[in-house]
């Protein structure tokens, strides 16, 4: 797995959900899910885990997520201690056709 | 900032306020030889670049946050620059 591509901005699909009684105070009321990171062809890249639901997302929806510190902002202004975040539903992923052409 | 070649465009209806009127990109970071690096990630677009173009991209909150100037999106990857050369020894 490449730790670059989840500091940044990145595709998945979300695959299951993830409840926890106990949690960090600020994470009460999050929506947990989790997520297996895909490249652009769709398929899956690096490791699954578990990311916080800013879009209501659910099993089976691709998505883009962003991490790193910049997943706490997702829910601003509260302060959330998390580093993955779903931000978005993705309708459609379009390549650039030189792409993969031979 | 990093390398990287423009290779796809990703669409979303339902997103987070804070990505609403930007353009996802979908980059692979390139070396300076134009050879791709590792796994593609997604940024958002500030200089109407498309596929096929070699841009610069930030990956950094803090510069991101100063360029949009929209508050605090949760926005970690922006594409800053179209490059036109690059010359290394």
């Amino acid at each position: 797995m490449s730790p670059q591509k989840e500091d940044a901005v990145y595709l998945g699909e979300v695959i299951g959900t993830c409840v926890a009684t106990m949690k960090a105070p600020g994470m009460e009321g999050l929506r947990m899910l989790v997520v297996q990171p895909l490249d652009e062809h769709g398929n899956p890249t690096g490791t699954r885990h578990i990311a916080c639901d800013a879009v209501q997302a659910g099993p089976g929806d691709r998505v883009y997520l962003v991490g790193s510190r910049e997943a706490a902002l997702a829910f601003d202004p509260s302060f959330v201690p998390i580093d993955a975040a779903i931000v978005g539903i993705v309708d459609s992923v379009d390549l650039d056709r030189r792409e993969g052409d031979v | 900032m990093k390398l990287a070649q423009v290779i796809g465009t990703v669409t979303a209806t339902a997103k987070h306020p804070g990505y609403l009127g930007h353009k996802l990109m979908i980059v692979q970071p390139v070396d300076s030889a134009g050879l791709a690096l590792g796994e593609s990630q997604l940024a958002i677009d500030t200089v109407q670049a498309g596929p096929g173009d070699t841009v610069l991209v930030l990956r950094e909150g803090t510069g991101v946050r100063q360029i949009l100037e929209e508050g605090t999106p949760p926005i970690r990857s922006l594409i800053v620059g179209i490059v036109d050369e690059v010359t290394s020894g």
